[in-house]
């Protein structure tokens, strides 16, 4: 019991604190999400820090990691990011069952004449260790992906890389967002989806910025995405990308609902081929810059009303 | 029965576009979304639901208050901080795991299931189709797309199906690995774009480090031909075949917005080759 509440201390000390110190201390964490992917979240998170300058960038999306591609950085690698696995002394175990019996995650197997771990789905809760009657459980660092940074134009940046074969996000992600500091905005880059990854992701951020497309399947999955930004009680704005493809849906909706339209990014070949270069559009159109430090404005602007 | 999952690692790069018009393209095939997170498939196939089912993917923890003394023992063992000072289970971040359940001297707190999401068995201008709606703000996916494929083998066989077409998730993650695990053969989708290869390297991996066959489709080809040329040497490199190569053109969002499939929609160049791409596939899965 007492070295399972120890490993919890340390855990904890790396899990991201979610009470919400007080605006008028530290500067904003804004998140920029979208439940379809593709649909430009990377590009405004990049080309919004870049505008800003003197920030901090952390991508989030640990399992296809691409901000740092648009930009000029060199990137160290600057740990390891692990979870506690169990490790159990077989010569002593007795097969008793109770570990495998406790664990939700079915990350252990107890059979005749063997116990069976799968690290993959251990969530490192440490249950087996406190219910083994023979106290032969102890615990280990398991390696899920690593976190790198570097510097670029005033930002300071860093991400996640998952390993190949991964199936734990959430941990990494948490990690990356341990590097948030008060003193400096933090943008934060989010996976797509609705699920885990993207809400470790938002969760306690000040504003979240919803990336989206005019298609059908842009507004479905913007609706699902609004449902649980709204759920984690986060105010949240709209950007319409690649405006001017498929129809005025987004802007009915969101007229309708009320939320604001942030920015509308227009459908040109040219900031569709800077893309696809690695290029942020912001700086072969620097009059985007201007925008983007006005968006930021009018968010700050309603955030610390 | 055969099984192909189509997966890109980068979001938005057509998964399910061509998805779609491969489920209006096979005789006999039975479709899975399995990108249960933001399904967009039944926009275009708008299914017709003939069977609901409650899915429960985690548990969460629930406090009785009566007896709850507030000792803090199941804040001190919790290890994804889900038990907030006043003894409140934090929703996002409980993972059910059971451990202060365990520890709680007062049996104040036990575990019950959570309402995670629904999965549908469904019926559509193609034939069946199996699909699902992760509830807002919950987990679990991965065990929700494993349950959307086992409705997919389930209806493949009332129907007598030789083929389940899978439409994967964004990512290398969880519900990925679960979209993938076991089948024949992984169609991924990239477009030139500098981030898309970086993906599709690292999804190729992970159908490779599950040992699952794969193959490309490049789409919107035409947007950066220097970087498609890219993506076809490295796919050489790597002995994995390109068997589509798209070009862009707003016949896709054409189609998505009258609710057909691109093929059904048009027979512009575009769903030529994925017509050609298509039949190029099912000779593989043959």
């Amino acid at each position: 019991m007492r070295m399972h509440a120890k490993n919890t201390r340390a855990i904890k000390k790396n899990l991201t604190i979610i009470t919400r110190i007080s605006m008028e201390n530290r500067e904003m964490k804004i998140a920029i999400a979208s439940g379809k992917g593709g649909t430009g979240k990377t590009t405004v998170a990049t080309n919004l820090a870049l505008s800003l300058g003197n920030v901090q960038l952390l991508d989030c999306d640990v399992e296809e990691p691409n901000s740092h591609l648009f930009l000029d950085i060199k990137l160290i690698k600057t740990e390891d990011v692990s979870i506690l696995v169990p490790k159990i002394n077989k010569d002593k175990c007795t097969l008793c069952g109770k570990c495998s019996e406790f664990c939700q995650y079915h990350a252990l197997a107890v059979l005749p004449r063997d116990v069976l771990l799968f690290p993959e789905l251990c969530h490192g809760c440490g249950g087996c260790a406190l219910v083994c009657p023979e106290n032969i459980i102890t615990e280990e660092n398991r390696v899920i992906g690593v976190i790198e940074s570097g510097q670029s134009s005033g930002i300071e940046f860093y991400h996640g890389i998952l390993n190949i074969g991964e199936p734990m996000v959430s941990p990494l992600i948490h990690a990356v967002k341990r590097k948030a500091k008060n003193d400096r905005v933090a943008i934060i880059d989010s996976p797509p989806g609705t699920g885990c990854p993207f809400i470790a992701s938002i969760e306690g951020s000040d504003y979240c910025i919803l990336v989206t497309e005019p298609t059908p399947f842009g507004l479905y999955d913007l609706t699902i995405t609004i449902g649980v930004v709204r759920k984690l009680s986060i105010p949240f704005g709209v950007v319409i990308n690649r405006y001017g493809i498929g129809d005025s849906r987004i802007d009915t909706y969101c007229e309708k609902e009320a939320i604001p339209v942030l920015m509308r990014i227009p459908q040109e070949k040219r900031i569709a081929t800077l893309y696809s270069s690695g290029v942020p559009f912001t700086k072969e159109m620097p009059e985007w810059s201007e925008k983007f430090i006005e968006l930021f404005k009018a968010i700050e602007a309603e955030i610390r009303s | 029965m055969k099984q192909l999952t189509i997966i890109s690692g980068k979001g938005g790069t057509g998964k399910t576009t061509i998805t779609a018009s491969f489920t209006s393209l096979a005789k006999t095939a039975v479709v899975a979304d399995c990108d249960v997170d933001a399904p967009d498939l039944h926009l275009i196939l708008k299914p017709k639901i003939m069977e609901v089912m409650r899915f429960s993917g985690a548990k969460i923890a629930v406090v009785d208050y009566d007896k709850c003394s507030e000792c803090g023992r199941c804040i001190e063992h919790c290890r994804f901080d889900a038990i907030s000072e006043s003894y409140e289970i934090l929703e996002n971040r409980c993972e059910g795991c059971g451990v202060c359940e365990y520890v709680c001297p007062f049996g104040a707190i036990r575990l019950i299931n959570r309402e995670s999401g629904m999965a549908y068995k469904s019926f559509m201008r193609f034939g069946p189709m199996a699909h699902a709606l992760l509830n807002t703000a919950q987990e679990a996916s991965g065990k929700l797309v494993a349950l959307v494929r086992n409705n997919a083998k389930e209806l493949a066989k009332e129907y007598e199906k030789e083929l389940c077409i899978i439409d994967g998730p964004p990512g290398i993650g969880c519900p990925v690995i679960a979209a993938i695990a076991g089948v024949n053969l992984v169609l991924a989708v990239t477009e030139p774009t500098l981030p898309a290869i970086h993906d599709l390297e690292r999804i190729l991996g992970v159908a490779h480090h599950f040992k699952i066959p794969a193959v490309v489709c490049i789409n919107k080809c035409d947007i950066n031909w220097e970087n498609s040329k890219k993506i076809e040497e490295y796919c050489k490199k790597e002995s994995i075949d390109v068997v589509g190569n798209l070009p862009y053109d707003d016949v896709v969002t054409e189609a998505m917005i009258a609710e057909k499939t691109v093929v059904e929609f048009s027979d512009s160049e575009i769903a030529k080759n994925i017509t050609m791409m298509w039949l190029n596939i099912e000779r593989r899965l043959s």
